[in-house]
């Protein structure tokens, strides 16, 4: 049994915008019968370049169902230029989460859309250009290497339950991990050179700010018994909270400093302040 | 807790069971007052190893079998390892195995990493089945070996229900001096089982699959076949089995054993009516539909029927929403990417199998529950066919 949200739930009982525009302005196909998920999104783009209906036909679980669903509603009343934007971490939020294992069926709504608006455009899509590395499913080392990147994958695991690579024979496994440790390299190189663009939204500083405490963090003070949750972020202030046996404990606040602060500055923003809660 | 039973419409037989009152009342002395040690020399233990013996004589009764050679584990898996590491100790010089493409992940997966569990490498063939499910016996008897250690052949599939001829098999392995192994899962109970009319060495039976609790298997052992225990320790199971008895489940077992061979007629013919009308009007009702499976050799309460253009996860979703259960061999609810292996092995069309549901009835189902399922399917294959991109072309 998945542990479906409950807009996951609404959208699968009583999915918006059904069906297939009569004349649209873009079409995105993107999967197959065999693959197990399948969506064909319909989209009418204005003469302003505003997204002004989107409908989808999907086959495929709740969770695929759910994500063409909420996509539809998204997109609509979009820019052409802001629905590029859009990820499919972001649909994934819209439906308040999905189980990790399907996260595939947000990126499905994401090409979909991708290739809906390349087809507005009339342009190709540089993605199916790649050298298919899973013959299960079809997945493109471009594909793959894109998620990893967006996603911020970590293992050959994560990459199955954005891509779906890997998930059928296992034959691409190894090609995978190499992927993998190549992109991994590749953006470590990127993050040393100086950023000089570090103008992040206040949405993203914290989105970034809860997955180093997460990923990295909390995992490390755990191991010592102790824990921590943010608190709140105002301009370059990091408000956190240290738990259990970091809190009251003599070091905490070189932990702060030193350690999360630190790494924070690393990951982040260089000009993060980090602060205890009074 | 409260889980909703009362209102639940339970047909997913072949995933567990309900455990029969009956064998409840059986069950609760020995998890209250009766706590003896059934290996104690005092008479409040010994009179819980009387206990245990009287459950090991209700078990053989119904499989047709001596008590000895029936001996206690915790489920079905640990049987089947049981039985086939046993096999590949005595016949350490043997290196083939055999096996199906369509055995439950028990067997499927033991036999796939035999090499890292024995420290040698194995040829296993690995039978492949028909359109309809069966196996074909001139591939079988052809892949006997000399170096065949042993033999691993479900009786019954779970996903489909359809039954292998594990006798006839086994009678051609036994000439050939072959060990010979069935997984019997769903088939006990189900099916009349006889083991003194055949010459199967190991049979593997699983508690909770026959109204007995979950935590409680058996693997029988014909007199006389070689047998290295998995689980070293005391003497319990006369030292083919070590580990203190899980006496409450182990007595279950037995009543539930008992009440099966009474119940055996029943699901012969009142369940098979409930399933084969099930079966029929679901076929007629919903357009694009087939079963899966051989129609006529198969278990009595099994219907597995795909609704093609549609995914499982989502149709039992939908049922779901009625407090209908019922399994799907689609990728979604398999936790994996790919539709089941048995439905692969089968070459169902993709167009099929990813919305293929099993239906698993048992003899707690009553016709007003196949009413209502049969008043609902249609509305909710329709529903989810209006969604699918596939549905449009075909109609």
């Amino acid at each position: 049994m998945w542990e479906y949200t409950d807009k996951v739930q609404q959208h699968f009982m009583n999915p918006q915008n059904v069906g297939e525009l009569e004349k649209p302005s873009g079409t995105g196909d993107v999967g197959s019968l065999s693959c197990g998920d399948a969506l064909k999104l319909t989209i009418e783009v204005d003469d302003n370049g505003i997204i002004t209906d989107a409908k989808f036909k999907t086959f495929g679980c709740a969770s695929a169902i759910a994500s063409s669903s909420v996509l539809t509603e998204i997109i609509k009343g979009m820019s052409i230029e802001e629905a590029s934007k859009l990820t499919n971490e972001d649909i994934a939020e819209a439906l308040g989460g999905l189980p990790k294992e399907k996260m595939h069926c947000s990126v499905m709504g994401r090409e979909a859309l991708e290739a809906a608006i390349a087809d507005f455009k009339g342009v190709i899509l540089p993605m199916a250009e790649g050298e298919v590395v899973c013959e299960c499913f079809g997945v493109t080392d471009l594909e793959i290497i894109r998620a990893i990147k967006e996603s911020d994958l970590r293992s050959v695991e994560e990459i199955t339950n954005f891509t779906k690579a890997g998930g059928g024979c296992g034959k691409c496994e190894d090609r995978l991990r190499e992927i993998l440790q190549q992109t991994v390299e590749g953006i470590a190189a990127e993050k040393t050179k100086p950023h000089k663009d570090q103008r992040m939204t206040t949405l993203q500083k914290i989105k970034k700010i809860e997955q180093v405490l997460e990923r990295e963090i909390k995992p490390t003070l755990k191991k010592d018994g102790g824990d921590i949750e943010l608190v709140d972020v105002d301009g370059d202030f990091v408000t956190v909270s240290l738990r259990g046996a970091c809190s009251g404990c003599q070091s905490s606040r070189t932990t702060l400093k030193e350690y999360v602060e630190k790494k924070l500055r690393e990951q982040v923003v260089d000009t993060l302040i980090v602060e205890e809660e009074k | 807790m409260n889980c909703g039973s009362e209102k639940v419409i339970y047909m997913d037989n072949n995933a567990t069971t309900r455990v029969a009152p009956e064998v409840v009342d059986a069950m609760m002395p020995f998890l209250t007052d009766c706590y003896g040690n059934p290996s104690s020399m005092h008479t409040f233990g010994g009179m819980v190893g009387r206990a245990i013996e009287q459950a090991r004589a209700q078990v053989a009764e119904l499989l047709g079998a001596d008590p000895e050679e029936i001996v206690f584990t915790s489920c079905g898996t640990e049987s089947d390892s049981t039985a086939i590491l046993s096999a590949l100790q005595t016949y350490p010089e043997n290196r083939h195995v055999m096996t199906t493409r369509v055995e439950h992940p028990a067997v499927k997966n033991l036999c796939e990493s035999l090499t890292q569990l024995t420290g040698h490498k194995h040829r296993t063939t690995r039978l492949m089945v028909d359109e309809d499910g069966l196996l074909d016996m001139e591939s079988y008897k052809q892949a006997l070996s000399d170096d065949t250690a042993i033999i691993s052949i479900m009786w019954a599939n779970n996903e489909t229900g359809v039954i292998f001829p594990v006798e006839e098999m086994a009678a051609m392995a036994s000439e050939r001096g072959i060990l010979f192994h069935t997984d019997a899962v769903q088939a006990v109970g189900k099916i009349p089982i006889n083991m003194r009319k055949n010459t199967i060495d190991f049979l593997s039976l699983s508690g909770h699959k026959l109204h007995a609790p979950k935590g409680v298997g058996v693997l029988y052992v014909r007199k006389g076949t070689p047998f290295v225990p998995f689980l070293n320790g005391g003497h319990q199971e006369r030292g083919r089995r070590g580990g203190t008895e899980n006496v409450a489940s182990i007595i279950g077992l037995g009543r539930a054993c008992e009440l099966a061979a009474q119940s055996l007629q029943d699901e012969n013919t009142r369940v098979k009516a409930l399933r084969d009308k099930l079966e029929k009007e679901l076929l007629a009702t919903i357009p694009k539909s087939m079963l899966n499976g051989h129609p006529e050799k198969r278990l009595p309460n099994t219907s597995n029927i795909s609704f093609e253009f549609v995914e499982g996860e989502a149709i039992l979703l939908h049922m779901n929403q009625y407090n209908i259960c019922a399994s799907s061999g689609s990728a979604c609810t398999s936790g994996s990417l790919e539709p089941s292996h048995v439905m692969r092995a089968m070459g169902v069309p993709f167009t099929a199998a990813h919305g293929s549901i099993r239906f698993s009835l048992s003899i707690y189902n009553t016709e007003e529950e196949v009413d209502l399922v049969l008043d609902k399917m249609p509305a909710i294959i329709a529903n989810l066919r209006e969604l699918s991109p596939f549905w449009e072309e075909t109609e």
